[in-house]
């Protein structure tokens, strides 16, 4: 019995690295302390009751918000890992195979379950108030999202103590990843996390394209949209066309894993080059998805601060637009070396570089508009600022790439790590922590820290470019991605340990800004001020701060572009009078517990599903778990009683405690 | 004067989820079309990786698939029927007709359930080629979706018996029969691409 038990758990449980035994340690304990705290202040219900069953877009874009910061906490710890093992050679610190794990649960969680949520945070902070909604045009829906993707990505993170991790590449390439060479749970929590995250991604989709489309305030033509507005609109029709690809490419995988089929396989007449097709044909798009919103935000960013109207509106809506749609012919670029053939690859080439022109636009169109602005270096503008140079030498860089015959050169070289990580860094992270801190103040009331935040700033910024720069020329010098250790007749050594030492310049970055939330939420100064910044343009500015749950007392009526400016010049006008606003009662969605329960429900189903390779009675809950699903489907179908209307008196009440005359 | 305002509202307010519903389901069927056109594509490309096993023209029986393209077709005919007669305001005519619908929906996964098995006992299995995980799956993912339309279809049937036509319960009636008719468009496809150019 006895012996029984012990093998389970030698197979159930990840075993062996001390490592992992001090992640079980602190996991347990973690858990056990948030169950502590939340039954000894008596808190359960109001976690249940604000946050859990919530369907308030505010509230759900914080729960992202807070997930995205968890994960780039775990991503970031797997990132210093690898540079610690790399720093010197011959480190003994990650063998080979804990080495493929970390590299593959680095980017998948960097990229899924850090770019992905932090992205749907500012969507559900920002997108309906930018269009004078109350919320977005499924609110339910967006619950739903939101708990597919934190059990998602929670299933995924259970592969470190659970089973063992995926470690076949963010990607998860056959046959890699094929039962013959990976026969471990590991590949299958890759699959199951994976997909049950990304139906809620296409899901949130669907969602903000229709309410950008249908919620948006009278008067708001689709050409007064502010630009972050415009940036998630590309965002979604791409996420819409992408996503079902990436849900065929996993469940085409999973059932060569768990029927034995032949789709990907060696054997059987199957084709692993059909999977590595398929998954760039969402994984690029992909790309653009995280990087069209950051471009929106850094739009808003630098009209405000240098109080100018953004220049080349049309330009840039329209670059937008070329670029969703070219992001979806250049997929072959990621595999050039893998014998398409000379028209395939040129082609392939010439579409790459074709984004280089819209993007460029792009960049031309913020430095017209800093151009003689009076530019005021705020805290996001900052960001703003680190971003054009870094995002540059990357697109250059991104160009060398696409050569195809130099790719010959450069493929999956440290080149092109470098090249990768400048991207998404530059080009995703910051602009994404400059959304960050330019709308925190309109979602909390206070403002970050500006010392700290400078301190993060500059660590962030010099880190990077001491990390990155150095894998440019390792690359060159012949050394491979992926690669886990080397000997000193490399001569690699010195560049990798300078590039550690940045990796960890930037970890001493994110200290800083977890610091600076921490003291923000302890100590900042709180104001109800609509226009935070005093220079804001776009809606969004001229509610309070934090926003009530309905958002506006009364439905806008839209002018023009940078509506909120129109209405602040007007006021100026000698003579001006405030309208009286005509309340009536707002009419909004009921919370639901039902998002949280199918959420769990997936993770049961994903979990058992996944489990069932070692231990095949797993498949019991994997079926209830499904089943379970089904029924939170049906128990929502039949719930007629959804919504509630908030009577005049109470926004009354509401209106005047924030200090707004009705 | 004031309930009639508070009536009003109510009013709008249904008529703008339904139209937000509408575009909302319009779209998601667009994925649900890109997520069978990445099905056909690979079932395309697969289609002669047999592996030496069986192929289409060796497996597949034409009276049963073109039973099943009738039995499929008919039932998207009697779901235009039940909109037509909600539309009308018959509630039972509507009821009628769903229970028709939902009949043909499941004598037609009755038949794939069967022609499944029999291939499968003759050894023509998921894992038996590359050819055949690309059939099953495509031709079962669609089998699926009836499936779970199925299911649906009776929960909106006991919807409609206790609730009777309104707003909302229109509304979802109309999303199913969307759903429904889309469904037989892609069968027109699998029909042609996996079937008759499998036979050929
Ligand atoms: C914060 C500093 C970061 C550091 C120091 C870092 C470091 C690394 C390292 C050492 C690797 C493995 C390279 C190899 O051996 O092939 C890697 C891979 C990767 N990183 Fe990062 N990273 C960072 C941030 C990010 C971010 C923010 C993202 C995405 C938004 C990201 C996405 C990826 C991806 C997709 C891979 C490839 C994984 C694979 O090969 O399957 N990284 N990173
Ligand atoms: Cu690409």
């Amino acid at each position: 019995m006895l012996e029984n038990i012990k093998t389970f758990a030698s197979t159930f449980f990840v075993t062996g690295d001390p490592m992992i035994y001090g992640a079980d340690v602190s996991i347990v304990l973690v858990s056990l302390a948030a169950l502590f705290v939340l039954t000894y202040f008596k808190k359960w219900g109001y976690v249940w009751r604000e946050w859990i069953t919530t369907v308030d877009h505010k509230k759900i874009g914080t729960m992202y918000f807070t997930a995205a910061l968890l994960m780039l906490f775990r991503g970031g710890v797997d990132a210093l890992l690898m540079r610690v093992q790399l720093a010197a050679p011959d480190m003994k610190l990650l063998h080979s195979e804990h080495y493929n794990e970390i590299f593959t649960t680095h980017g998948t969680i960097m990229i899924l379950f850090m770019a992905m949520p932090f992205m749907f945070a500012l969507f559900n902070w920002v997108v309906p108030l930018q269009i004078g909604a109350r919320d977005v045009a499924f609110p339910f829906l967006n619950s739903v999202s939101f708990w597919l993707f934190f059990f998602g990505a929670m299933l995924f993170n259970l592969s470190f103590v659970i089973g063992g991790s995926p470690d076949a590449g963010w990607l998860s390439y056959p046959p890699l990843s094929e039962n013959a060479f990976s026969h471990g749970p590991g590949q299958n929590f890759y699959i199951w996390g994976v997909q049950i995250s990304g139906i809620g991604s296409l899901a949130t989709g669907i969602n903000f394209l229709v309410t950008i489309l249908k919620m948006r305030a009278p008067g708001m033509k689709l050409m007064k949209m502010p630009m972050f507005t415009w940036s998630v609109l590309a965002a979604c029709i791409i996420i819409i066309f992408a996503f079902p690809v990436l849900t065929i490419s996993l469940a085409l995988l999973f059932m060569d894993r768990f029927f034995g089929a032949h789709f990907f396989t060696i054997d059987g007449g199957g084709n692993p080059m059909m999977y590595v097709n398929l998954i760039w044909m969402w994984g690029h798009p992909e790309v653009y998805i995280v990087v069209l919103p950051a471009f929106g935000i850094l739009s808003e960013v630098v009209s405000t601060f240098s109080k100018k109207s953004i220049f080349g509106y049309k330009s840039m809506v329209f670059a937008m637009m070329v670029i969703s749609v070219v992001s979806y012919f250049t997929w072959v670029h990621h595999f050039f070396t893998m014998g398409a053939g000379a028209d395939v690859n040129t082609f392939f080439a010439i579409s790459t570089m074709a984004i280089a022109i819209p993007t460029g636009v792009k960049v031309f169109n913020w430095l017209f508009t800093m151009f003689r602005g009076r530019i005021e270096v705020s805290q996001p503008m900052l960001w703003v600022m680190g971003f054009i140079p870094c995002f540059v030498v990357g697109g250059a860089t991104g160009v060398m790439l696409a050569v195809a015959p130099a790719d010959y050169q450069y493929h999956n070289s440290y080149f092109l790590v470098a090249h990768f990580h400048q991207t998404l860094i530059g080009g995703v992270v910051f602009p994404y922590l400059a959304g960050l801190y330019y709308w925190w103040p309109k979602i909390f009331g206070f403002k970050l820290n500006d010392r700290l935040g400078k301190w993060a700033f500059w660590l962030w910024n010099i880190g990077f470019y001491v990390c990155f720069m150095p894998q440019y020329a390792l690359g060159f010098m012949g050394m491979t991605r992926r690669l886990y250790t080397y000997g000193w007749d490399m001569g690699w050594a010195p560049l990798n340990m300078v590039s550690t030492v940045g990796a960890f310049l930037m970890g001493v970055g994110f200290l800083f800004q977890g610091w600076q939330i921490i003291h923000g939420i302890l100590y900042a100064e709180r104001s109800n001020a609509t226009d935070s910044w005093g220079t804001g343009r776009s809606l969004e500015w001229s509610i309070p701060s934090p926003p009530p749950v309905y958002n506006f007392a009364v439905v806008p009526q839209v002018k023009g572009f940078d509506d909120w400016y129109l209405t602040k010049e007007e006021m100026k006008k000698p003579g001006y009078k405030a309208e009286k606003p005509q309340l009536e009662s707002i009419h909004m969605p009921k919370n639901s517990g039902i998002p949280f329960v199918m959420g769990a429900c997936w993770f049961l189903a994903g979990f058992g599903l996944t489990m069932e390779t070692a231990f095949s009675w797993m498949i019991v809950p994997g079926v209830i778990g499904l089943i379970g699903v089904g029924l939170c489907m049906f128990a929502r179908s039949f719930s007629y009683d959804t919504d509630y209307y908030i009577p005049v008196d109470e926004v009354k009440r509401t209106e005047a405690s924030l200090g707004r005359v009705v | 004067m004031a309930q009639a305002a508070a009536h009003d509202h109510h009013h709008d307010h249904t008529e703008h989820e339904t139209s937000l519903k509408m575009l909302g389901f319009w779209i998601f069927l667009i994925t649900d079309c890109i997520l069978f056109g990445t099905l056909f594509a690979t079932f395309v490309v697969l289609r002669t990786h047999t592996d030496g096993g069986p192929t289409g023209k060796e497996l597949f029986e034409v009276p049963i698939f073109v039973a099943e393209t009738f039995i499929l077709l008919t039932s998207s005919f009697t779901s235009g029927l039940a909109v037509l007669a909600m539309n009308k305001g018959n509630r039972n005519a509507l009821i009628g007709w769903l229970v028709i619908t939902a009949l043909l929906g499941l004598a037609f996964v009755g038949l794939e359930v069967n022609e499944f098995a029999t291939l499968a006992h003759d050894g023509a299995t998921i894992s038996r080629s590359a050819f055949l995980s690309a059939f099953f799956t495509l031709v079962g993912t669609h089998g699926l979706h009836v499936s779970i339309g199925l299911l649906w279809m009776t929960g909106l049937i006991f919807q409609l018996l206790r609730r009777g036509i309104t707003g909302v319960t229109k509304r979802k009636i109309m999303i199913i029969s969307l759903y429904w008719h889309f469904l037989d468009a892609v069968w027109i496809f699998l029909f042609t691409v996996v079937y008759l150019m499998g036979v050929m």
